[in-house]
């Protein structure tokens, strides 16, 4: 399963790449790939892992950069 | 943004005020130092604090923070404020590149539509085009984007393909014709029967692909990656060690002063001119070359284009059109007809057949055929054909024909599919019938070869008399003619020992039963993209036109980011290490490690800019 988000108001690209790195370590992630210049983070994972790899995702970068919103692309 | 401004101007107000002020109340420049420190750089004091708490301590604003208070305690108030300032300053501008590149990506993917006229019962209701199924009857009114592949049942229209094709060549099109989401449509309402879903439409298809493009990494973003990850806890910790080591070791050594060169390391800390203006680089080549009508499906895919020694073409449908056309029309001296009715009596005689050398002949003569003059058709397999045309035997067909009859017949050589016409069993003439080099094809090789490609190859199924000339033309080193389908890869397994180990293979076909080959090379081109998905999905670089000129073009394109993410990475690692070893012997003040990092953020986005701007290539 993919899903894809925006994030908005991320300001740093090596935040970015922090986020993309952490994410990618959660269990049950195939591939994230958060790209700072179209500020899209795709997360392609296992479909019942998917619910727990979004609030954790959601966690990692709220973390990084607490201003981010997170809307669905 | 503005409130930022502010901030700065009157921070950066009470800063100079504080440096130029001439006053006996020695404590007052300090006041003003802090006040201006606070309103330019409280903020980040602020959010270094949050994330501490948070738990996430080597983030940008702790570092700076950390170096701006540490130099107040060593008493360098100015240079506090500065670095401060600086940071502002350079955090403003880069904000204001990376949002101006965001800008003009968006508007490289502003080909998406946002809507679609769906007509249901006579009436026209707008939908989002994700809700619209296959057989839907859309309506697409002039000025309007495209919203999903169809097929046009009413009206005719011109249509701009500029999104797709990086040309702004407009196409006519009518009842029967496909219709491409994506493109614009220029003057008349069509309607049109939707043939796919918007998620397998045109335009779907190139938007992902030109999104998950940045997501597969070149090597250089990947080395970018890793350096980041290093460097900063490298740099915080050769600071640590910095401050406390040598004032403990050498005799003399103050730690106000050894304290200060490790705060001026943490200024340098930060990998962001490098992290950003990389990927920034290839993302701009990538959407250059898209804007030019080519679609380089990743990075990985730019980065190798640019080490391509040899360009190896399938010929039929790639440096040619693909498409048979009457090429010459010969009728013997003693024969009293004229061009035109050869043709004439040739189209009819194979009008029956479905050949493609039947359909050429039909569109050469270009006049409706009379079927009421033609009886006694006969095709003979392999040869041809003989009927009674308009009274007349016609024999019409290839040498093994004219010899079977034992008609003399025009022997010379002739690069293309031969139609040899005998009346009444006299020989009457030939028709040529030839595939035609695409209008830029010379230029493509030429292009190619000023490049420095080391070698041009062709692979043809068709005769080694068609290859070689069209191999000569166009000026191509080497040419295989006579190759079965199955050949071509062997070929190309040959070819690969002709090329440094460095160096790369380029296929370029159309898509179109090569797909084995496409995949075997090192990158895959395929031409005429443009509608078809057996291309796009097949190849790494797909090029939307029937150009094969664009190949060069996106050699160009690659080797200039290249260029580019190649003086970023130098410019950018060398400023730093430069400012990190002379502040480390006390050489370089914080003004150089303010330099160092947003200085060189700012110069390196500016610079990744020019990998967008593909015009002059």
């Amino acid at each position: 399963m993919k899903k894809k988000y925006v994030l908005e108001g991320l300001g740093c690209a090596n935040c970015a790449a922090k986020m993309e790195r952490a994410i990618n370590e959660l269990e049950g992630v195939k591939s994230a790939t958060v790209n700072f210049i179209t500020t899209k983070l795709v997360i392609e994972g296992d479909d019942n892992k998917m619910d727990d790899i979004i609030v954790a995702s959601e966690k990692i970068i709220k973390k990084i950069e607490p201003y981010v919103v997170i809307k669905k692309a | 943004m503005k409130n930022e401004i502010i901030k700065i101007v009157i921070g950066a107000i009470l800063f100079g005020l504080a440096l130029i002020i001439d006053t006996d109340i020695s404590y007052l420049p300090i006041i003003l130092f802090i006040i201006s420190y606070i309103i330019v750089g409280g903020e980040v004091v602020m959010r270094a604090i949050k994330n501490i708490i948070r738990g996430n301590v080597f983030d940008e604003n702790f570092l700076m923070g950390i170096a701006s208070i540490g130099a107040f305690f060593v008493g360098e108030f100015s240079e506090g404020v500065a670095v401060m300032l600086f940071y502002q300053v350079g955090e403003l501008f880069q904000d204001y590149a990376v949002g101006q590149s965001r800008k003009s990506i968006a508007s490289l993917m502003d080909i998406r539509p946002d809507y679609a006229n769906v007509k249901k019962d006579d009436e026209i209701i707008v939908m989002d085009p994700d809700d619209v199924k296959v057989g839907d009857i859309i309506v697409v009114k002039p000025g309007e984007k495209i919203p999903l592949d169809g097929i046009v049942v009413e009206g005719s229209s011109t249509i701009d393909t500029t999104a797709l094709t990086g040309e702004s060549l407009p196409r006519d099109i009518t009842v029967g014709d496909e219709l491409l989401s994506g493109c614009i449509n220029i003057n008349g309402v069509i309607t049109a029967k939707v043939t796919k879903e918007f998620e397998e439409s045109t335009v779907s298809k190139i938007l992902d692909l030109v999104e998950n493009a940045s997501s597969k990494k070149s090597k250089s973003e990947q080395f970018i990656t890793k350096f980041a990850r290093y460097y900063t806890p490298v740099v915080v910790i050769v600071a640590l060690i910095l401050a406390v080591v040598p004032p403990l070791i050498i005799e003399g050594a103050l730690f106000s002063d050894w304290i200060y060169r490790a705060l001026t390391f943490l200024v340098v800390s930060c990998p962001c001119a490098l992290v950003i203006s990389i990927p920034l680089s290839f993302f701009g080549g990538l959407g250059g070359a898209s804007r030019k009508g080519i679609l380089i499906k990743g990075g990985n895919y730019l980065e190798t284009l640019a080490q391509t020694e040899i360009v190896v073409f399938d010929k039929t449908g790639t440096l040619t059109k693909g498409v048979f056309n009457v090429q010459e029309v010969y009728v013997e001296d003693n024969i009293n007809i004229s061009k035109e009715e050869l043709l004439m009596i040739a189209a009819h005689a194979e009008s029956f057949s479905n050949h493609p050398i039947s359909t050429s002949l039909k569109r050469a003569f270009n006049k409706e055929i009379n079927n009421e003059i033609i009886s006694n058709v006969e095709e003979i397999s392999g040869h041809g054909v003989s009927a009674i045309v308009d009274g007349k035997k016609i024999i019409a067909g290839n040498d093994k024909l004219m010899e079977k009859y034992n008609i003399p017949y025009f022997k010379g050589e002739l690069f293309g599919t031969v139609v040899h016409v005998a009346i009444n069993d006299v020989y009457a003439g030939y028709i040529l019938i030839a595939d035609e080099i695409k209008e830029d094809a010379a230029k493509a090789i030429s292009s190619l070869k000023s490049l420095n490609i080391k070698q041009t190859v062709m692979l043809t199924g068709d005769n080694a008399l068609v290859g070689e000339k069209v191999a000569k033309e166009l000026n191509i080193d080497d040419f295989y003619a006579e190759l079965l389908p199955g050949d071509k890869v062997n070929k190309l397994e040959e070819l690969f020992e002709h090329k440094s180990s460095k160096g790369k293979l380029a296929f370029v076909g159309d898509g179109i039963n090569d797909a084995p080959v496409l995949a075997r090379a090192d990158i895959g081109i395929a031409m005429g993209g443009l509608g078809s998905d057996a291309a796009i999905e097949a190849a790494d670089i797909v090029i939307m036109t029937d150009e094969p000129s664009k190949i060069a073009d996106a050699i160009k394109i690659s080797k200039k980011t290249l260029r580019i993410a190649k003086q970023n990475t130098v410019f950018a690692i060398g400023i730093k290490f430069l400012v990190l070893i002379l502040s480390a012997f006390g050489l370089a003040s914080m003004w150089a490690a303010v330099f160092a990092d947003v200085g060189v953020a700012f110069l390196a986005i500016l610079n990744s800019f020019r990998a967008l701007n593909v015009k002059d290539i």
